[in-house]
This record gives structure tokens, sequence and C-alpha cells, in this order.
């Protein structure tokens, strides 16, 4: 059986089951739809959470980055895990006890304000569909690359998917839904690690491999990694070029966005409880931190595997019969290149060029770099074949992007639907809707978003700067969301015009900021203080704490009820309804 | 949800959860932005099966510290919930 065969399997497979979750999971009513009745069982929404937080960039992307990027990847492995500890301590069990649907009705109600919960729902929205056209461009990339489809129509197969599980199952048949991709996504993700930390280190686990010797030799594998990167013209890896502060500020960066980020709060409000969403963080990291402490070790055994296989390597060219040409060349006590390098060739993600024409592929830091083409996407995609691990694990590794990818888009979708559904049309424009219209609506809006989000991401192509502005969601969600989430929970003294001053501060500044670096002034000199774009929303999330202090304590206090209101959610289990801040919905 | 007929000593609980909050976000704040950033140069030069220990705790390191905050702040809030009767 060949890879295409297992590749089909697989993808078919997940996708059946998929769907046949979606239809046993279906929701009957706006509290199925938005918070999937409530009654979510903390570990499995812990799992669900993990998918729904593991992007396409976290699985195909992530090790690969941290491969070429050595210690200055730690941004994203400290960032993208470091946020659920806010999550846990600050924000989850607190909003779950406040007891609504989405992140703009807290805003709204906490801030008693119609322009409050406008400018939320716009943080929501940016921040999603930001995120999402990179889901679905991951699912192009993945049927285009593999299974020989057309890229649009690899992203109409995964938008079909997506839209009959989040139309039917809204929230409730995305977390079973969730689940499911969970599993197949860490399975596919860490048994090409196992073999390949044997491989490297004759550890099976790879978080041990980390901190191994290389097998068969005397000496540790990230020292041998060092030496070997340094010899080539490569910083070591244990170091970086970035100053302390711009990763310092990158990872607060990441990590509280993280924790502002509308689709990941919006799990936590699945559970029964604010105690159910305390532990149910806590499961979260554990399933997170499985692929995240696996990935650093991927990425250093990637690194070291590569420059030992193909460094030095003598090229055999495509039209040529592989086997007899190896075999020749090792007569001749020279190394070949290794068969799995000739298959991803062919994908144009690796590519070479002969430029001293000696026949012998140099892998260099600088312009004698024979290896001319080497996307960070490889080392993940090619682990299985590094490894000579049988077909069905490869095609396994297809099914696990994809399911990483969906995933995260269905908990997008959630977020855009309700912002229009719930946010906009219930508690806004149309206050007497009835639960069944919301519904309808909110089923309407999320068919609009797949729809929406697809046709974003087939321009992806054309929109060469969708990477880019990825930056863009982290850094709003750190400078705009988090700020007035944690003042309304732990200050009672906030009120809305300070609420209103700082989003607006956190909003304006770091969007000015990730614009102007990213787009108008490129020259990474002129930064304020070395600081990158990655990293800005963390300072402009400090100038928007303090605008927003200041300007609560030069305006009233918040009405009566809403310091009642922000009492109750401090207590578990105490939870009233509270007249203006409850007036339009009533907490459950 | 029902309303907690019995009188809890809201002040009294709500300072032992910040006391709690703040001790676990100075661990948080030590195990990733110390150990992994601003003490890294001085802790890399002890090494944990041949990583310096500053990279391990940025790249691995923390990660397990943050797991393990979580879980211990879930058993301190259960045990302060039972001291004050409240009900999560």
């Amino acid at each position: 059986m060949g890879e295409i065969f297992w590749t089909y399997f697989w993808v078919v497979l997940t996708f059946a089951t998929y769907i046949g979750i979606a239809i046993w999971a279906r929701a009957g009513s706006t509290n199925d739809f938005y918070v999937a009745g409530h009654d979510v069982h903390p570990m499995i929404n812990g799992m669900a959470t993990a998918a729904d937080w593991m992007s396409a960039a976290s699985f195909l992307s992530m090790a690969g980055l941290i491969a070429f990027m050595g210690y200055g990847g730690s941004v994203y492995l400290m960032g993208w895990t470091g946020g659920y500890v806010l999550l846990a301590l600050l924000l989850a069990p607190f909003l779950r006890e406040f007891g609504k649907f989405t992140v703009p009705d807290f805003v709204g109600d906490r801030y008693y304000s119609t322009a409050a919960r406008m400018i939320a729902v716009i943080c929501a929205l940016f921040v999603s569909f930001t995120y999402i056209a990179g889901q679905m461009k991951g699912v192009g990339v993945a049927f285009s690359g593999f299974l020989g489809v057309d890229f649009n129509t690899g992203i109409m197969i995964g938008m079909g998917i997506v839209f009959v599980y989040a139309v039917l199952g809204g929230m409730k048949g995305i977390t079973y839904t969730q689940v499911a991709q969970y599993c197949v996504l860490i399975f596919a993700y860490t048994v090409p690690a196992v073999f390949i930390s044997l491989i490297v280190t004759g550890n099976p686990i790879p978080q041990l491999g980390f901190i191994s010797n290389v097998r068969g030799e005397d000496v540790s594998m990230l020292a041998k990694l060092n030496t070997v990167v340094t010899d080539l013209g490569f910083m070591e890896y244990t170091q970086t070029n970035k100053s302390m502060l711009d990763v310092f500020a990158i990872t607060g960066a990441l990590m509280f966005g993280t924790a502002g980020l509308p689709h990941v709060i919006i799990r936590f409000f699945t559970v029964s409880s604010a105690g159910a969403a305390r532990v149910s963080a806590g499961w979260a990291l554990v399933f997170i931190a499985l692929l995240y402490t696996t990935a650093p070790a991927v990425a250093s055994f990637a690194r070291l595997n590569f420059i030992d296989t193909v460094n030095e390597a003598t090229y055999i060219a495509s039209d040529a019969d592989y086997e007899a040409e190896a075999a020749a060349i090792v007569a001749d006590g020279g190394k070949p290149i290794p068969k799995w390098f000739k298959d991803w060739e062919k994908t144009g993600l690796l590519g070479i060029t002969d430029k001293n024409g000696d026949g012998v592929v140099q892998y260099r830091a600088g312009d004698d770099n024979e290896v001319t083409k080497l996307d960070r996407d490889i080392f993940v995609m090619a682990n299985p074949s590094i490894a000579n691990l049988p077909a069905w694990v490869i095609g396994l590794v297809v099914a696990g992007g994809l399911a990483a990818a969906l995933s995260t888009a269905a908990g997008l979708l959630m977020v855009i639907s309700s912002s229009v559904s719930h946010d906009l049309c219930r508690r806004t424009f149309f206050k007497g809707m009835t639960d069944k219209q919301e519904l309808l609506t909110a089923r309407g809006a999320a068919a609009g978003a797949v729809i929406l989000a697809g046709i974003m991401g087939m321009n992806t192509a054309k929109l060469g700067f969708v990477a880019q502005v990825v930056a863009f969601a982290f850094g709003l969600a750190a400078a705009s969301l988090f700020p007035v989430i944690v003042l309304g929970i732990f200050w009672k003294r906030m009120n809305r015009e300070g609420a209103i001053a700082s989003m607006l501060t956190g909003l304006v500044t770091t969007f000015w900021y990730i614009y102007h670096f990213k787009f108008v002034d490129t020259d990474p000199t002129h930064w304020w203080f070395g600081v990158s774009p990655e990293g800005i929303g963390f300072l402009f999330m400090f100038v928007s704490l303090a605008v927003g202090v200041g300007v609560a304590l030069l305006t009233p206090a918040p009405p009566q009820d809403i310091q009642d209101l922000v009492e109750d959610i401090r207590v578990p289990g105490t939870r009233t309804t509270h007249g203006i801040a409850d007036a339009d919905m009533l907490p459950d | 949800m029902t309303h907690n007929i019995k009188e809890i000593d809201a002040k009294g609980y709500w300072r032992e959860v910040i006391r709690l909050t703040l001790s676990l976000l100075a661990i948080w704040f030590l195990a990733s932005y110390g150990a992994g950033i601003l003490f890294r140069g001085f802790l890399d030069q002890v090494s944990i099966g041949g990583a310096p220990l500053g990279f391990w705790f940025a790249q691995n390191g923390a990660i397990y510290v943050f797991v393990a905050l979580i879980f211990y702040y879930c058993r301190a809030m259960a045990r302060l919930e039972k001291k004050y009767g409240v009900e999560a």
C-alpha cells in the first residue's frame, strides 16, 4: 500500500468521524449552540481546548521554526503555554461564574455600555478573521500538497466539513469533534517523534532524548548540535541574536495574548462551574504540553539529523536510478543524498543548487550554501520518511495537520458567528429576539462565516502578508481585551469610561505600531526600544492598563449593581442577578 | 445558579485568593521570564543532561512548572472553598 492510499484512507476516515459526531451532537438551543449546554466534562473540555488552541502553525511549522531559531524559538514555547496559567488564575473561573455566552457579553455587561460591547466585538472579529484565514490556507496546502487536489478545491472540501459540524452542532458539535481531532493530531505528532528520538539519541521519549547523549557517542545531543552548527557558520543553537528585551516582550505578548483570545476564553464557558473551569484549564495545558514539550526535541533532532545526512552528501539526479547510484557512492566511500530528500524535492519545499559544481551538497551559513530551498514545514512533514516509518504513518501526519487546522478554524467560527448573532443582533439591535430566532441567526452567521473564511483562504496566495498579520491577533488581544477583563474582575472601581479608554488605547497603539513597522518602515533599527512588532502588544498592554486606571479614577465609580456583580463573580456559587448588569440576559 | 443562604466571609476568602494568586504568579514569572530569559546566562553554566539549564527551562522546564502550578491552584482553591463554605 502506497503513501497516497494511506493519506486518502486517514483523511476520509477522520472526516467521516467528524461528520458522524456532528450528527450525533446537534444543538437544540442557543445554550447548546454557544456553550454546549454548560455541561462538558472538564477533562473533555481540556482536550477540546488543546485542539482548538493548536493550529496548523503549531502542528506543522513550529518545530521547524525552532529548528532554525534555536533558543530564539523559546518565545513560542513559553508564550503559547504560559498564557494558560493566566487563564486559570485570572480569567476562566470568574468569567464562567459570570455565566453568559461571549467575551463581549462580559465587557458590555460589566461596563454597562453598548459602546464597550461594540469595541469588544470589533476586537473579537478582527482577531478571529486574522487567524482563520491562515487555517484555511493550511487546509488548502495540505490538500494540494498531498492529495493532488487543487488548492481551492481543497479549501472547499475543508469548508464543507467545518460547515456541517459548526452549523449543525455549534459549540456542542465543535467540542466533541475537537476531542477526536486532538487524538488524531497528537498521535500523528508523537509517533514520528518517538522514532526520530530513537534514531538520534537511542531514547524513545523525545523529552528525555532532548537531554541525552547522541546515540553511541559520549557527547550530549545539544552539545554536538552546537558544535556542528557553529562549524558550518551558524549561530550556536542554544543562543539567539534577539535582544533580551525583545525575547521578553514577544514571550509576554504571546502569553497575555493567549489569555485574551476570545476563542480560547469561550471554551471555558462550556463547563459546569468556576471550579470545573480551573480544572479544565489544567487539563488543557497538559494536552498542549504533550505537543509543546515534544516540539523542541523534534526541532533539535531534525536539525542535527538534517545536517548529518544532507551536508557533504553526493547528489543524485532525479532521472537516475536512485538505488544503483546510491550503492555506487557508498562503494566509493561517499555518502549518498538520502531517499527522503529526493522525495521531498519533488514538492518544491526542498531544493539545492550545486554552486561549486562538485556534485556534493554543502550546507552552510552564507553565500556558498547550496541548500537553496528549505521550507520550515519540512521537518515535521518529512519526519516519518526520515525515520523510515511505514506509509500508514506518513498518511496520518497529513490527517493530523488537517485536524489541527480544522479544529482551530471551528473554534474561531464560533466567535465570529456568536459576535454577529448574539452580541450584535440579540444583545444590541434586536433585543426582543426569541431563542429560536437567535439559534437560526447563529446557524446563518456560522454558515456565512465559513464561506467568508474560505474565500479569504483562497485569496491568501495573493495576500502574501497573512503570516505577517498573525502578530496583530496576539498583540491586539494582549493590549485591548486582556486588561479590561482582568480589571473588570479584580478592581471593583473600574468603570465604563476607563474600559473604553483602555480598549481604544490598546487597539490604536498596537495596530499602528504593527502596521507601521510591518508595512511602512521595515527597518528593525527604528523599532522602539528594539522591540519587534510581534512583542509590542506586551508594552502597550501596560500603557492601556495605565490609561484605563487613570481615566477610571477621574470619572465616577460604577453603579452599585455592577459592584455587587463583581463581588458575586469572585466567590463561586453566589452569583445572583443584578439590575442593569443582567437586565437583558440572565446568567446561567 | 442557587444563592447561598449561609453568610460567607467573602472579604476573607477573597483576601486569601489574592494572596494565593500572587504567590503562584511569582513562581510563574520566575520559571519562565526568570529562569528562561533574565537569568538564563547564569543558569546556563549548569547543565541538565547536556542541555544548558536556562535553555532547558525556556524550552521544556517552564512548561512543566506551568502544568504543576495550575493543578496546585485547583487543589488550594478547593481547600479554600471548603474552609469558607463556598460551593464551587
